[in-house]
């Protein structure tokens, strides 16, 4: 039935993450229920915007990579969540 | 007043996820999917990994088209933005058959299909048999769309200005609609100029509908395909391929649905990463507004 997805194990592990960083998300603002607060960026921002930002921003750090160097993919994908962890914890 | 949090009511937006799920984000994900293959036919592919999305961002042709669709898409919301709130100030402010008149005007471009668009100012736009085209050239400017890429040019943001101005503008007049008399009494007892009364009366008040007109005129002009397909075709040479067009070119015209599917991505994020800077920034100052309102009340 999902032939004509074409699933393969990377994008099937990327789609997994992707699910699971959004369920976290839910448990925790469920116990831990999250206030807006200003950190670096110059916006107020809740949890999940940090996390739209910070997704966002690692899709251009990665495409950048791709575009204008030739270093692994995985050069692209540490820095990413060096930016992502930054963004989430002060942003 | 406690206010009362009742999370059960996520469930009734269940349907609609649903709904978004099947025409949305299934469709994406299976994008996804495509853009890390080499795919040729339903049961042959190959995993490539990344290295559709180093081609695509290394090709020049969709460089090329990629600044074209930015100067486009700015272009005409540097025209339709500021055309639209001029024509909504100068509508009829009491309900009548003049304010029904101009309305009905002012929708009718948004009523016609884009292809229909395309062709009229195919005909219009004509050196021979068109008003435009022959206006033009009768002035004595040597105006040819099919030649010159500047006329092309000029064309397709004529056209795109004739045919989405009115949304702005009718935007822009519920939005004026709404501000209270009070407003305007205090103004004219304060003696206040025109532009006193715009800049610091109607303009603020503007900025939800505005936030609107913005982002839907940039995702739409963004990903405009038909009109200037039917117009010029792309021409001449590649002066106004825009990015759909490119996209479809490579997607249906030669088949390369795994750079296709890189493509298209990028081009979402990109679309994505603009809409959000314009929502944000424009409900940013607004919130300050609000806030700088309160502590001076």
């Amino acid at each position: 039935m999902l032939n004509w997805m074409a699933w393969t194990l990377p994008t099937a592990i990327f789609f997994a993450a992707i699910a699971g960083i959004l369920l976290t998300m839910t448990i925790l603002e469920v116990y831990r229920p999250c206030r807006e607060r200003k950190g670096f960026l110059p916006l107020t921002t809740t949890r999940g915007d940090r996390l739209f930002i910070s997704l966002l921003t690692s899709a251009f750090i990665h495409l950048t990579m791709l575009g204008a160097t030739d270093l692994s993919i995985w050069v692209a994908f540490a820095i990413s969540i060096v930016a992502m962890t930054i963004i989430l914890r002060w942003g | 007043m406690n206010k009362v949090q009742n999370n059960k009511a996520w469930w009734l937006i269940l349907p609609m996820f649903a709904l978004v799920a099947f025409s949305a984000i299934i469709p994406l994900m299976t994008v996804v999917n495509y853009s890390v293959q080499d795919i040729f036919d339903q049961n042959t592919a190959y995993f490539v990994g990344v290295e559709w999305y180093q081609e695509v961002l290394r090709n020049e042709r969709l460089h090329d088209s990629l600044l074209r669709q930015f100067i486009f898409s700015f272009s005409i919301l540097a025209i339709e933005i500021p055309l639209g709130i001029l024509v909504a100030l100068m509508m009829p402010k009491t309900a009548g058959w003049k304010t029904s008149l101009t309305l009905i005007l002012l929708a009718l471009p948004l009523l016609i299909p884009w292809n229909v668009v395309g062709t009229i100012w195919q005909v219009f736009a004509r050196g021979d048999i068109g008003l435009f085209g022959w206006a033009m050239n009768a002035l004595g400017f040597e105006y040819n769309y099919t030649a010159n890429a500047i006329d092309a040019w000029l064309t397709v943001v004529l056209m795109d200005v004739w045919h989405w101005t009115p949304l702005v503008a009718l935007l822009c007049y519920s939005g004026l609609r709404a501000i209270p008399d009070a407003y305007y009494q205090a103004a004219k007892i304060d003696r206040a100029s025109r532009w006193a009364v715009f800049r610091y009366i109607q303009f603020p008040r503007l900025k939800a509908v505005l936030i609107i007109a913005v982002l839907l005129r940039f995702m739409d002009s963004f990903m405009i395909y038909t009109e200037p397909f039917v117009l010029t075709g792309g021409g001449p040479g590649n002066a106004t391929t825009f990015l759909s067009q490119t996209l479809t070119q490579m997607a249906i015209g030669q088949f390369d649905l795994g750079p296709a599917a890189a493509f298209s991505l990028i081009y979402f994020l990109i679309v994505l990463l603009v809409s959000w800077l314009f929502f944000t920034s424009l409900s940013l100052t607004d919130k300050d507004q609000l806030k700088q309102g309160s502590a001076s009340s």
